[in-house]
């Protein structure tokens, strides 16, 4: 999948499902878990929704903003790991 | 039970049987470590001998903000070992704001005056960066280190001679209101309270407890922790920013050491029911449960068939689920039901309920019925109840305010005169929850104060509005925070109602967008829903303030559908 529209996805899902504020103005390269965005209590169901829908399991070590902290990073680290 | 001091008890316990493992900690990514009660005891005297090298004193106040669980362990009864009064914070996570981190300590600071911060390793450097520079009442930093290689003589260590009635502990619910009101409890209320409490779960040395709660939170402090360790018996424990992203850390835990025990307040029902794979539970046996235990926020009953159902395969059903009734006023639990029975549930009517405050009982299968979940008697000692806004005792099944009498109450809100004797009426404390009696079984309806609890955590509408106040466009002041029940979660979602000048849809986005981070980064919660609303719009009290729970409703009715998630929006009868 390309990155656009991976990111696309990922916008959709984040803004919908996560923030329930489908018109957030959400950017690339916002921090999500640094800033409180994401809170800790749906890093879970982010990791779940990207397995059941990305087929990208992401290791529950993994949910920190090491790994991924802003939509680019996270299309990337999935893009990644879908080759 | 004989009254004893914590260092008292645990010195006991260590040379009754110093090889005996009381303590395993759990991680995600490594394995787990085990300690003895001889290797704890020496744990405690190392972390108090660095605390008297750094100062601390019978009678000081310690507050610990640490993120290791074994220093932090060390620490609380390394504290308590000096008679200096331990009290943990949770530690600042990367989002939060630094200037609302320094405002909130500044409030402690001036009220409680520690004498001694107690950090570790781990979080030392964030901690200094965040303290008020330049204040008066700045304290001591103490660097905890997990060194425990000496060796200890048990025979030759005397406990020191503390007074049952010292201050043993303080305990602060999160946000800078909450921090300007710690619970002081004594030695004597402590182990009162764990008596009276056992006595109603018939807890014994032999339970395992597992636990992944915070342990500056009530449950987490004393069921999840306390009470285990001041009597014998074995605590797996887990961080809770583990568990949060590895949920079943917590079924593993329980069937690697046949758990016995655990506490959770209501979403995280929801939660492991929702979250956990098939895949992450094989192998696992949670048989060895006797009760796991509903308590800190309102309970679903729901949320225990959602639980029942999951995990009913693996050794867990309805019977297996309890409720408790808690607060940190009483040490801990107020009410329990009993073990090894599915909570009672009471059938009411609504329409009784919400016009004339009476839970009048009716049949099921019945229209218009609410299905309410008992949280048992109340335990030993304990007497409970009903008051109307007079404090005129009220009779069985109708709803007021729940009052609450013990040997096992709160010294007092720390440096708090005015906030204690507020607290109390003719020696009744008022806890500030809406509820009835029936059959001498508590129910708990909701608060009549605006507190909204969040995942368990006691959070203050008025934190939530100063924060969104804070941002350009929102009229300070003119906002209302309030929690919003959601049974997909199992807990209240956050919602705010703020007034906006500005016209223009690009501008409300970005004020929108502005509320979101603002909360986000100054408290411990993520805000929901946002509504902006014109000015002039917000309900006001006679005393001009602004009427929370009469804004809600009215928010909720002009844009219902606009959540989905929110059927089943109880009505605000205890607003007060």
């Amino acid at each position: 999948m390309a990155e656009n529209s991976l990111r696309a996805k990922l916008r959709d899902y984040l803004t919908r499902e996560v923030l329930r504020d489908p018109s957030y103005p959400l950017g690339d390269d916002d921090p999500l878990i640094s800033s409180g965005l994401i809170d800790s209590f749906s890093l879970v169901d982010v990791a779940l929704w990207v397995e059941d829908n990305l087929g990208v399991r992401i290791d529950n070590s993994e949910l920190n903003a090491d790994t991924f902290d802003t939509l680019s990073e996270l299309a990337a680290y999935i893009a990644d790991r879908q080759k | 039970m004989m009254i004893a001091t914590l260092p008292e008890r645990l010195l006991q316990l260590t040379q009754a049987d110093p090889e005996r493992v009381c303590l395993r900690f759990r991680y995600a990514d490594r394995p787990e470590m085990a300690q003895t009660r001889y290797g704890l005891m020496a744990a405690i005297l190392s972390a108090a001998g660095q605390l008297a090298a750094a100062g601390a004193a019978r009678g000081d106040l310690v507050v610990i903000v640490q993120q290791d669980m074994r220093t932090l362990v060390a620490t609380f009864f390394g504290a308590a070992w000096l008679g200096a009064i331990p009290s943990i914070l949770p530690f600042a996570t990367e989002k939060l704001d630094p200037a609302r981190y320094r405002a909130s300590m500044v409030a402690l600071l001036e009220l409680a005056r520690p004498a001694i911060l107690a950090t570790d390793l781990l979080v030392e450097r964030g901690v200094r960066a965040l303290l008020p520079g330049g204040h008066k009442n700045l304290p001591v930093v103490a660097t905890v280190k997990p060194e425990c290689d000496g060796k200890v003589d048990l025979a030759s260590i005397s406990p020191p001679g503390l007074d049952p009635d010292d201050i043993a502990l303080l305990q602060h619910s999160s946000g800078t209101t909450g921090l300007q009101k710690g619970v002081a409890l004594s030695h004597r209320a402590i182990f009162e309270q764990l008596d009276a409490y056992g006595q109603a779960i018939g807890f014994t040395a032999d339970d395992v407890i597992v636990s992944w709660l915070p342990l500056y939170h009530d449950m987490g402090l004393i069921a999840g922790f306390l009470m285990p360790l001041l009597n014998g018996a074995c605590l797996v424990m887990m961080s809770p920013f583990d568990w949060v992203r590895t949920p079943q850390m917590l079924m593993h835990a329980i069937s690697d050491h046949r758990g016995t025990l655990c506490w959770l307040p209501n979403f995280a029902f929801n939660f492991c029911a929702q979250k956990i794979r098939d895949r992450d539970l094989e192998g696992v046996d949670l048989s060895s449960i006797r009760a796991i235990i509903n308590c800190s926020e309102p309970v679903y009953e729901a949320s225990h068939h959602m639980f029942a159902e999951r995990f009913r395969p693996y050794g867990v059903g309805l019977d297996k689920l309890a409720v408790c009734y808690a607060m940190a006023e009483t040490v801990f639990g107020v009410s329990q039901t009993p073990i090894g029975l599915p909570a009672r549930i009471d059938l009411v009517d609504r329409a009784s309920l919400r016009g004339d405050n009476i839970a009048r009982p009716v049949a099921g299968g019945a229209s218009g019925v609410e299905r309410l979940v008992s949280t048992g008697k109340p335990i030993a000692g304990m007497q409970v109840c009903i008051m109307d806004a007079n404090h005129r005792l009220l009779p069985d099944r109708h709803v007021g305010e729940i009052a609450v009498r013990s040997p096992y109450m709160l010294t007092e809100y720390y440096h708090r005169p005015d906030a204690t004797a507020a607290a109390f009426h003719e020696g009744w404390y008022l806890t500030g929850d809406m509820g009835y009696l029936a059959d001498q079984e508590v129910f708990v309806l909701g608060r009549k104060k605006d507190l909204l609890i969040v995942g368990g955590r006691n959070i203050y509408p008025q934190d939530l509005e100063a924060l969104a106040s804070t941002v350009k466009g929102v009229h300070p002041g003119r906002v209302a925070a309030f929690g919003i029940p959601n049974p997909e979660t199992g807990t209240e979602d956050v919602g705010l109602v703020a007034e906006v000048d500005s016209e223009s849809k690009a501008a409300w986005q970005d004020i929108r967008a502005e509320i979101r981070r603002a909360i986000s980064r100054g408290s411990d919660v993520t805000v929901r829903h946002i509504w902006l609303v014109p000015r002039g719009w917000l309900i006001k009290t006679s005393s001009g303030k602004v009427a929370r729970l009469a804004n809600r409703e009215k928010i909720l009715s002009e844009y219902s559908g606009i959540s989905p998630a929110m059927p089943g929006l109880p009505s605000p009868h205890y607003e007060g």
